[in-house]
């Protein structure tokens, strides 16, 4: 176990290089002076140099990219070409609303996927099953940001039950957040809930047909007592990873959501970076949501080895 | 003397047409697609009204029966603008994949097939990449090399690459190690033959399975660029686009969000259910890998 968690955690190291080269490669790929291309009309000499040392724009390349990656690991992400304060702050700042998004969304997913994919898998080829399978496939077809303006058109516009965009922390008031969160958590939970309602039925599938569910039958056990102990136990391992992935995928800013409710998460910071050809902001968005991503993932890989020692075998 | 060739099992291919035959869902999906591409190809002809003829004094109908659809802020035809960006979303879908899919897998099967630090360096490469949420990249992708279609589709490749090489490469290390690739490599092949003419038309069924269902994300990718703005530029038609720009409208115009969004879900249906199809017969292993990769960005 041991060894399978330090050769995981050197993957990951490696990988992380590779995301901050990536990143910082962002930067390159501008065409043009990217210093001047964000300054636009608000071009003068002096803001355009300060800048330009700032970002270390001024170095050869290779220098540039170890100070970037020596100044990431300190937390230093530069600093914003616009409103010229630290990124690491400004993208912290974001992750509470893309957090809480994002828990929501999940949490209601797995309300819905969990009995759904459970009873569509005890009860295959019934009516529920075939309800299910409609439902998931319905759900990895549908734009998410379409699903969001049927949402403010119903429950907005026609209803009036809940306000059609804005944000309100949870710390500040727990009712008016509820009200917010309501609908883009739906909007995103749904997405993700016919996801998890296909991973868990093949999962509790794939247990159901094993020898040893066969064996507690055998030996005359309550089916629930069966269902319980034997097949959901084991059937629930994979679909870990899955949530937490998707968990991964959101906090990775669901940025048209985000841009639809005029939610400040990170999606809608990068949308804003993107608009206002803030590269800084920008690049410290992508890295911290990658990096996130890798973390997410090693742990989970973790977990399931925890879960499942078979995995360190392999 | 060269060594006999291995093509992609007929019998694969038969029984896959034969599955979509007598799968109803399947059936219906392929219909659609096929609608889909005549509008696409004749949109510009079928189309009722000019897809920029601005009229102020017909702006924000309700459908009618001039205007099936309805029309938008500008009294543009609703029906002709979304029958017109079926070509748009189609072109993205086809010209990315076929990046993704060429990227993909040239180096999935050189990973494959030489192994060792070749196969240790790209597909650590791809992890990379599969390191970032799909919609984020592409995205940052967009933004640096400016909006526009042509960037969108090379985005929406780059994004969809890993996946494209990690398919063919567990294809190939399986291949590799069958007899007839051996025979081929004994007679005096070279790496570059025995990989075009015995390799991949042996991984062609996961691959053919893979294209299918990428297209569908291929599409949802390019509507959700349009819809920030960053995909296919005005006056053009996208149905992303369209819903982008009737969303102020929409709870007094609700046509302007309805009918594109209607056509992009129908389209990714359309190419989810032939996919899903083609997966049961031809790969059946592949499960639901590609809805867990599917980007909620």
């Amino acid at each position: 176990m041991a060894r399978f968690v330090i050769r995981r955690l050197l993957q990951s190291c490696v990988v992380l290089l590779g995301v901050t080269l990536v990143v910082f490669l962002l930067l390159q790929l501008v065409p043009g002076d990217p210093v001047r291309v964000a300054l636009g009309t608000r071009f003068d000499p002096q803001t355009y140099e300060a800048l330009r040392a700032r970002a270390g724009l001024d170095q050869p390349l290779v220098v540039q990219y170890f100070d970037y990656l020596r100044r990431a690991l300190t937390g230093d992400l530069g600093v914003s070409f616009r409103s010229g304060r630290p990124v690491t702050a400004i993208v912290l700042e974001r992750l509470p609303a893309t957090l809480s998004l994002a828990v929501t969304a999940v949490l209601f997913a797995l309300v819905i996927a969990l009995p759904l994919g459970i009873v569509s898998a005890m009860r295959s080829g019934s009516f529920v099953d075939h309800a299910a399978r409609v439902f998931s496939q319905f759900g990895v077809s549908v734009p998410d940001f379409w699903m969001g303006i049927m949402g403010i058109l119903l429950f907005a516009g026609v209803l009036g039950w809940l306000p059609p965009s804005g944000y309100v922390a949870l710390t500040e008031d727990p009712a008016r957040w509820a009200s917010h969160v309501a609908l883009p958590a739906a909007t995103v939970g749904l997405v993700t809930a016919s996801i998890l309602t296909r991973f868990i039925r093949s999962s509790m599938l794939e247990v159901l047909s094993e020898d040893y569910v066969r064996t507690a039958e055998a030996k005359g056990l309550r089916t629930r007592v069966v269902v319980l102990r034997h097949v959901l136990r084991n059937a629930l391992i994979p679909v870990v990873t899955v949530v937490a992935v998707q968990l991964a995928s959101l906090l990775g800013g669901v940025i048209v959501i985000e841009v639809l409710f005029a939610w400040p998460g990170i999606g809608r910071l990068t949308f804003d970076a993107v608009q206002a050809r803030d590269y800084p902001v920008l690049q410290g968005a992508v890295l911290l949501v990658a990096a996130l991503f890798l973390l997410v993932n090693l742990l989970v890989d973790i977990l399931y080895a925890r879960l499942d020692p078979r995995i360190t075998v392999k | 003397m060269s060594a006999p060739t291995v093509s992609p099992s007929e019998g694969q291919l038969r029984r896959a047409a034969s599955a979509l035959r007598h799968d109803p869902l399947a059936l219906t999906g392929a219909a659609v697609l096929v609608l889909l591409v005549v509008v696409g190809v004749a949109g510009p002809w079928l189309a009722p009204s000019g897809i920029n003829d601005v009229d102020v004094d017909r702006m924000l109908q309700a459908p009618s029966w001039a205007h099936p659809f309805g029309t938008d802020e500008l009294g543009r035809d609703v029906l002709s603008r979304v029958m017109v960006a079926a070509r748009v979303s189609l072109q993205v879908g086809a010209v990315s994949v076929g990046i993704a899919l060429l990227a993909g897998v040239t180096l999935g099967l050189f990973a494959g097939y030489y192994r060792g630090w070749v196969d240790n360096l790209l597909m650590r490469c791809m992890d990379v990449l599969f390191a970032f949420p799909v919609l984020l990249l592409a995205v940052a992708i967009v933004a640096v090399l400016g909006p526009g279609l042509l960037t969108a589709m090379i985005a929406i490749g780059v994004v969809y690459t890993p996946i494209f090489a990690r398919v063919t490469r567990a294809g190939v290390l399986s291949v590799r190690e069958q007899v007839f690739v051996r025979a081929a490599v004994s007679i005096g092949a070279s790496d570059l033959r025995i990989m075009r003419r015995h390799v991949l038309p042996n991984i062609a069924a996961p691959l053919i399975v893979q294209t299918s269902l990428s297209l569908a994300f291929a599409i949802l990718s390019e509507a959700a660029l349009s819809f920030l703005g960053l995909g296919v530029q005005p006056p053009a038609p996208a149905w992303g686009r369209m819903l982008y720009d009737g969303r102020g409208f929409v709870t007094d115009a609700w046509w302007l969000g309805v009918f594109p969004g209607a056509a992009i879900f129908c389209t990714v249906l359309a190419f989810n259910l032939v996919g899903d199809a083609l997966r049961d017969v031809l790969d059946p292993r592949q499960l639901t890998v590609n809805e867990a990769r599917r980007s909620t960005g």
